[in-house]
């Protein structure tokens, strides 16, 4: 038998994600945010000896394309092939649900409604006749609750039931005047014995509606002569009774009134709670004036505790990883393997792995502002506030985004709706700075700031950064992407504690994610920086200096030598070349070859930019045996001038590689990623630039 | 009036939305249309967003969203 293909329909935050991870425990981001399910996600599994594609479709209020994300559930119900849709309802909030659901049945597709969330409805008083409203909408309704997984089975046994039987119409009706007049125009098509691929109810249903293929094919025949004059009185009497002449109007009160109808029928009890739990906690984290400090405050909080927390384990893994470098050493010897082992290996990817703690502190709180329902509410707080830098209030959700990764922050911003709205929000999500900066500002934070400044200043970065953001915002709303505001209006989810299941997945995931690109990409990258850091090799150089160091008198003379020498194969290197060849563009903002080349290199991965440090302090410093962390090799190394411009630099520049290509595909072009480069390149270096010459100033 | 001119804590019955396609198409899904109740649940600061409930939905506008919703005192 082929493969029954299930389209899982629901409007956002239905819990339709953690439904299909409690189907087939697929491991699909799950949110309580619009549209966290952007791409199409699918899910296959053998049930019942039947194998199952379930697609999971980005969540919509309705078949409007409003967004662009609503399109492509719209497109995809509407052009692709599918045998059954699945569609998740909220139970706890069934009117404005049923809203989708009328739209759905309109499809004429088989399908089953899944009453999600019954255990909260339970919890609230709710009560619902799931026989009754099955016979009110003519498609089986089956109780489940993803969170307790309770009902599942049985949603997949009916699906698969239904999968078997052949399709039966739906029971849409709509109000009396509206069937009136399908009844009259139908009426009318039968005597005439007009031949149509439709059934009569469905073709006039679509004329009412001003369905524009089914009026382009009828235009050219006969019956039309007699038929649109019938047509246009039906439409009147519509127009008459509704009270106005936008059908779109008119069938979406009719929609809304069915639902209406279909939930004072099937609801068959509901206590009103005074003032349930999200109200409580509303009044508080919404408050008018408390509510910003509040949000600013859990910002401070999370990057404190990055830094706090994660500094503990980072200190253990930098040293293993020292031990293991000096232990590689010895069984690999001095030579050129060991040197690559440990210096290239070892210390890249080390010095990439240091960072991790810090990784899953910032995910962790990013995944609880998702999950809470929490990041709509900061939305609506800040609206105001953004709306006056050209920004929109949803705008919020992508650029926190941005504070983990800027590839889902670039695809979040989907949900903007004005294109113009959409671009502002992609050309500023970079300066939200990613969790692979993070690294950087450690070490940087870490070495030329104290212990107890550190957690603060690694916030000011990140304010500053968002702040700096905004005036870029402001500015390419004002002189680039001029156009009208797209409306805000948007719903604020009910806050959802989050399962531990989930939070756990989503952060696991990103840590799995993040050491693997340390173990392959990075070992990559940090091999090469290795390689184009010893060769080529300079023979008559090492000669001279060997003669030296065997010349030198004191120990303190010899150690001179040997850093001396590092230092000058070093420079002579390839990479010594072209970090020399460019760092010229850099010496106004206080880099030195090294440092240039780290930045460059980061316009792979961000990543790359601690592990290049990691391998050429690594090697640099070989000779000072007092102090072997990266972290000492930069204090030592680097002027605290210097090493803010750098901080400065890396917040506004370039988004890696990977980020590139999908802002590329996001924004709809290649020009708008050459205006990217620019515009990011430009703030960089000239705040950079100013950032060095106060540092120098303060000393 | 216009649901711009409430307050927090006000209850009201819509009377008629002036808004274009997409966006009535879009309250609409949300529940909010002619005749629907809803009750002010806060306003931000400077008042430039509000939240609404309109049947068990939470719902965040901007003032300027507000003002196209005509409404009657409940």
């Amino acid at each position: 038998m082929n493969e029954l293909i299930i389209a899982l329909v629901g409007q956002p935050n239905v819990g339709k994600s953690m439904l299909i991870n409690s189907i087939a425990d697929a491991r699909l981001k799950v949110g309580n945010f619009s549209g966290v399910t952007v791409e199409k996600a699918e899910v296959r599994f053998i049930a019942q000896e039947r194998s199952i594609k379930i697609v999971d479709l980005p969540g919509t209020y309705s078949l409007n394309d409003y967004t662009q994300d609503e399109r492509v559930t719209k497109e995809f119900l509407e052009n692709e092939h599918y045998d059954l849709i699945i569609n998740v309802v909220d139970a706890t909030n069934l009117e404005r649900n049923l809203y989708l659901t009328t739209q759905l049945l309109e499809l004429d597709k088989k399908m089953i409604v899944a009453l999600n969330m019954m255990d909260e409805a339970h919890k609230e008083g709710i009560c619902i006749d799931h026989e009754l409203l099955s016979s009110i909408l003519g498609v089986p309704c089956v109780k489940v609750s993803a969170a307790t997984k309770k009902g599942i089975g049985k949603l997949l046994n009916r699906t698969i039931d239904i999968s078997n039987f052949p399709h039966e119409k739906s029971k849409l009706i709509y109000s009396d005047v509206v069937e009136e007049e399908v009844e009259k125009l139908s009426f009318f098509l039968k005597q005439k014995r007009y031949k149509t691929e439709l059934p009569y109810r469905d073709l006039v249903l679509k004329l009412l509606q001003e369905n524009p293929k089914i009026y382009h094919k009828m235009h050219d025949e006969p019956i039309w002569l007699e038929f649109s004059p019938l047509l246009k009185e039906s439409l009147e009497h519509l127009y008459l009774h509704h009270e106005t002449k936008d059908v779109g109007e008119i069938f979406a009160e009719e929609r809304a009134s069915f639902a209406k109808g279909a939930v004072t029928e099937a609801l068959t009890c509901k206590k009103s709670v005074s003032q349930n739990m999200t109200e409580k906690i509303d009044a508080l984290l919404i408050h008018k004036f408390f509510g910003i400090p509040i949000f600013i405050f859990l910002m401070w909080a999370l990057f404190q505790l990055t830094f706090e927390l994660g500094s503990i384990p980072m200190d253990w893994i930098d040293a293993f990883f020292v031990s293991l470098g000096n232990y590689a050493k010895t069984i690999f010897g001095d030579g050129e393997l060991g040197s690559m082992i440990a210096d290239g290996a070892i210390s890249g990817v080390g010095a990439v792995v240091m960072f991790l703690p810090n990784i899953v502190i910032l995910f962790f709180g990013i995944a609880l502002l998702e999950t809470t329902g929490y990041m709509a509410r900061v939305a609506f707080l800040l609206d105001g506030f953004f709306h006056r830098f050209g920004l929109h209030g949803k705008s919020f959700i992508p650029l926190v985004t941005g504070f983990g990764c800027s590839v889902p922050a670039y695809m979040s911003a989907r949900t903007l709706k004005n294109d113009k709205d959409r671009l502002i929000t992609l050309f500023i999500i970079g300066f939200m700075s990613c969790g692979a900066k993070l690294p950087v500002y450690v070490l940087f934070a870490g070495a030329f700031f104290s212990q107890e400044h550190a957690g603060n200043v690694l916030f000011l970065i990140y304010i500053a950064g968002a702040f700096i953001g905004l005036i870029a915002a402001k500015f390419l709303k004002k002189f680039v992407f001029k156009g009208v505001d797209e409306p805000f209006v948007m719903e604020m989810p009910k806050y959802r504690l989050p399962s531990v299941r989930l939070i756990w997945h989503t952060v696991a995931t990103k840590a799995i994610m993040y050491l693997k690109k340390a173990g392959t990409f990075i070992l990559g990258a940090s091999l090469l920086i290795w390689f184009a850091s010893n060769y080529p090799k300079y023979p008559s150089i090492e000669e001279s200096f060997a003669q030296k160091i065997e010349l030198a008198q004191s120990v303190e003379e010899k150690a001179t030598l040997e850093n001396e020498k590092a230092q000058l194969l070093l420079e002579k290197s390839f990479l010594g070349i072209i970090g020399k060849s460019t760092d010229v563009l850099f010496a106004p903002i206080g880099f030195d070859w090294k440092m240039t080349i780290a930045l460059e290199s980061g316009l792979a991965a961000k990543e790359v930019v601690v592990s290049t440090l990691g391998v050429l302090y690594a090697l640099g410093s070989e000779v000072d045996e007092g102090n072997e962390s990266l972290i000492g090799a930069l204090q030592g190394q680097i002027s605290f001038a210097s090493s803010v411009s750098f901080i400065i630099f890396v917040m506004f520049y370039l988004p890696c590689m990977a980020a590139s290509i999908v802002f590329t595909k996001e924004s709809g072009s290649y020009k708008y990623l050459f205006y990217l480069f620019v515009f990011t390149t430009v703030i960089a270096w000239g705040l950079a630039f100013v950032g060095y010459r106060v540092a120098l100033l303060l000393g | 009036m216009t649901l711009s001119e409430m307050n927090a804590g006000e209850k009201a019955i819509v009377t008629r939305i002036e808004a274009d396609g997409e966006l009535k198409q879009r309250l609409f899904s949300f529940g909010l249309r002619k005749g629907s109740h809803l009750k002010i649940k806060a306003t931000s600061i400077a008042k430039s967003t509000m939240e609404i409930e309109v049947g068990s939905t939470l719902l965040a506008l901007r003032f300027e969203e507000a003002k196209r919703i005509g409404v009657q005192r409940a």
